[in-house]
């Protein structure tokens, strides 16, 4: 202290997030150098977008003023293949995550089913919803079906992983205990295992109700089923007003589902 | 009897938690294990159950060898051995029935614990274990909503739903405060008492195992350095398994209170002054 | 001590009766939810079709190998244009979505009432559409080609970083905003002071998960006419070409693969 009274300096700066100078520059200047060849490999077709800014006020004007009366009898199917879609898959993929989700979490499984399961899950995860639509759609021919068998393959992804993750974080000293008590492997499952992991479980599983959903509104443009199709049709006979209704639909059921899932979670807390 | 010959524990690390423990324990006798932490205290009382496997050594429990037994008679045995943990353990989202009813879980099928229907003798029992531990008003609470000492109390009905030939207790009052950790400490040895049953209990609190118990053994890097009566713990003894110290506020003369049978918990408050208090908080040191 | 004389009650149950009844009629509803929704989701389902998928999967598997190798050099500028669209749409959506973030936390937005409901709007809003519904919107509109995709990603992402990103600033320690306060500063000086460096580790693992994610995303975002690898799939999808469609999705599979070892190093490095 008496020492620094003598030289105090004056000028103070941040230490940079990055120490080391030298990568502090490289990765600056790679940034700027991926961000002017990105930019510089972008190119707006500028008379387009401006032809297309009219089109841009129709679709405006349709969200404004959506016509959920010329379309209904689609719209309505194509809703309820994308809610019965979302439902069956839900409780499909939930009933088939949660062993194979058992089977991923290594503190409880076995090496050979651990390595098993965790292939199913990475393979699951691997791929878009849409990919794996485009392949079922193949196999299984067009219709709400395909899209059923995408979406509750999707939710194993979804599912098994996070629940694996939740048994291997769960509190072991619990888990211990009951196997102490010569507890057998389904009880030490069933009593020390599955009430720490529950609430979570089903705060997942409405979670995942509400992506399905979302995705049921997609993969009807490979041809999938529900209300994707409609959205695609409505899209291309430039009926933005219908496209509107579906959007603000979606939308609205979505926040619902929101809404309620975030009710049934503060209760099971 | 149970008894260990030779007992030694190499984790996968290369630690070597037991080297060669070799001990008996009599029927009805409570044995107080001390020692530093990392003595392998917990690891010891694990080998016996085998939540941890051993890695070389027997353990005899009765006429059974706990070494050597396959996965169902291995769940079988550990029916026999309760055990009491340092955090209480208790599974904090099912209620305080359920918690001592999954001591039961060896001698139920699944389904039967799956839809929570024990038989009714199982039932009664864990009522009157309830009753015993002092918690008849807490049946339907879920564990998370009790307190430290009522936790313990719970962990310990636990254990005795299995009506266990051997009761092995890791750190039961690590977590309590030392009211409370004297409380617990008396109704365990007051119940082995009661039922004639042996036990093993892991303790960092000399003074706390030398007024309760009355055969301690003190463990040092996986060794038994000590086995005797709790007068005979002198400074060389506690310097031999804990290292250099001042031990002088440490060491009390075996007291009255081991004998004492309080059971109302505001008549016992009056046994411990400041000077008790006093003496945990230098024995911090030692935890 | 047990008493010998007192006996205790020989059942229990964790349920009343009531409360039981009610959980069975709750796991009959979901059955019958099930059953009804499986029974309207198949009406129309040819299950000639279903039956027959194990010889058409076979059928699609044998000509999906050999894969068309020679197709690679093809996909190499659509691979530019997919990861463009990712980290462009991100950036894009990452300097929207902040100020939407702090207008939507309930202990920085400037009213509870007016402000923070329209942004949990938006939030809801970007978040309840697809990327791929946006894509299909955005082509419609300035027409096909990346920069469609890029705005697509962003529109989407939006939500999902302002979401994340507004929880995160409704746990921060208010304790250091109250010190900082208590300087004088201003409502600027506050959160630059205050706010930031609370929230800045959980703002950049967000960014890069959602980058990780939006890679995925804006591979198929070509299916739509966004540009991309999804337009080289859908070409090869319209004429057949399995051994192309198999080159295209061991690429996807390559670059989905090294966008999360990407993604997991930096979140790491962060925490």
């Amino acid at each position: 202290m008496t020492a620094a009274a003598g030289t105090a300096r004056a000028v103070w700066r941040r230490p940079p997030l990055i120490r080391n100078p030298r990568l502090r520059w490289a990765i600056y200047g790679g940034s700027l150098v991926y961000l002017v060849l990105a930019f510089a490999s972008v190119d707006v077709n500028w008379t387009r977008v401006y032809e297309g800014l009219d089109r841009g006020l129709r679709f405006v004007e349709g969200f404004l003023v959506p016509d959920f009366v010329s379309r209904w009898g689609d719209i309505a199917q194509g809703m309820q293949e994308s809610l019965t879609m979302t439902v069956t898959a839900t409780v499909v993929g939930i009933m088939v995550s949660v062993p194979i989700g058992i089977g991923a979490a290594r503190n409880i499984a076995p090496l050979p089913i651990y390595l098993a399961c965790r292939g199913i899950i990475a393979l699951s995860r691997s791929f878009q919803e849409i990919i794996i639509a485009i392949l079922f759609v193949a196999m299984f021919g067009f219709g709400p079906f395909a899209g059923f068998l995408t979406l509750s393959f999707a939710t194993i992804g979804f599912l098994a992983k996070l629940l694996a993750e939740d048994i291997e974080d769960i509190d072991e000293a619990q888990a211990e205990a009951i196997r102490s008590t010569g507890a057998g492997w389904w009880q030490v499952v069933n009593y020390g295992i599955q009430p720490q992991v529950m609430p979570r479980l089903i705060g997942l599983s409405l979670y995942r109700l509400d992506i399905n959903f979302r995705e049921s509104s997609v993969i009807g443009i490979v041809g999938a089923g529900g209300i994707g199709a409609t959205l695609n049709t409505a899209m291309d006979r430039y009926e933005y007003d219908s496209a509107a209704a579906i959007l603000i639909l979606i939308i609205v059921i979505v926040m619902l589902a929101e809404y309620g899932s975030s009710i049934i979670r503060q209760r099971v807390q | 009897m149970l008894r260990l010959q030779n007992l030694t524990k190499t984790y996968r690390t290369g630690d070597r938690a037991l080297n060669g423990v070799s001990l008996t324990v009599e029927p009805g006798q409570v044995v107080g294990l001390i020692g530093p932490s990392g003595a392998g205290k917990s690891t010891l009382i694990r080998c016996i159950n085998r939540l941890v496997e051993p890695s070389s050594g027997q353990v005899t429990l009765g006429d059974t060898a706990l070494t050597g037994l396959g996965h169902g008679s291995l769940r079988r045995a550990r029916r026999r051995i309760g055990m009491i943990f340092q955090e209480y353990a208790l599974v904090e989202r099912l209620t305080v029935m359920e918690n001592v009813l999954s001591g039961r879980l060896g001698y139920v099928g699944f389904w039967r614990s799956f839809f929570r229907k024990f038989p009714p003798d199982a039932v009664s029992k864990a009522y009157a274990l309830l009753d015993r531990v002092g918690l008849s008003d807490h049946v339907d609470k879920r564990a998370d909503a009790l307190s430290g000492g009522q936790r313990q109390r719970v962990g310990i009905a636990r254990a005795l739903a299995q009506d266990p030939d051997l009761l092995l207790v890791d750190e039961p009052t690590a977590s309590l405060d030392p009211k409370t950790s004297r409380q617990i400490m008396r109704l365990i040895v007051e119940i082995c008492d009661e039922r004639g049953l042996p036990a093993i209990i892991n303790i960092h609190d000399v003074a706390l195992a030398q007024s309760f118990v009355r055969r301690i053994i003190g463990l040092k890097s996986g060794e038994v350095v000590f086995d005797g009566a709790p007068n005979e713990l002198t400074d060389a003894v506690l310097t031999r398994i804990y290292g250099e110290e001042d031990w002088s506020a440490t060491i009390r003369p075996v007291d009255e209170e081991s004998d004492d049978q309080v059971d109302d918990p505001d008549a016992e408050a009056e046994h411990h002054g400041p000077a008790e208090v006093l003496d945990r908080e230098r024995m911090a040191g030692l935890s | 001590m047990v008493d010998a004389s007192r006996t205790f009650p020989e059942s229990w149950r964790k349920r009343t009766t009531r409360t039981e009844l009610l959980i069975w009629a709750g796991w009959l509803a979901l059955v019958a939810l099930f059953v009804f929704c499986w029974q309207v989701m198949t009406q129309d389902t040819i299950w000639m079709f279903v039956a027959d998928a194990p010889s058409q999967a076979a059928d699609i598997g044998s000509r999906m190998v050999p894969p068309r190798w020679a197709y690679l050099p093809d996909l190499m500028a659509p691979l530019w244009d997919t990861i463009n669209i990712a980290t462009l749409g991100t950036l894009l959506a990452v300097i929207m979505a902040v100020p939407v973030a702090f207008l939507a936390a309930r202990n920085t937005t400037p009213s509870v009432r007016f402000v923070r409901p329209v942004a949990m709007l938006v939030i809801v809003a970007s978040r309840s559409i697809n990327a791929l519904i946006w894509a299909l919107l955005l082509v419609a509109i300035i027409g096909p080609g990346v920069p469609a995709g890029i705005v697509a990603i962003a529109l989407r992402s939006i939500g999902f970083v302002a979401k994340l990103l507004y929880e995160a600033i409704e746990e921060i320690d208010a304790q250091q905003v109250e010190a900082v306060t208590a300087t004088g500063a201003s409502t600027a000086q506050v959160i630059d002071y205050a706010i930031v460096p609370q929230i800045l580790p959980a703002f950049a693992g967000i960014c890069v998960f959602r980058w990780d994610i939006n890679i995925r995303e804006s591979a198929v975002l070509g299916l739509v006419g966004a540009g991309g690898l999804g337009l080289k799939l859908q070409d090869s999808l319209n004429i057949l070409a399995w051994p192309q469609v198999t080159v295209i999705f061991v690429l996807i599979l390559l670059t989905v693969l090294v966008s999360e070892w990407v993604s997991a190093r930096v979140r790491h490095a962060i925490i």
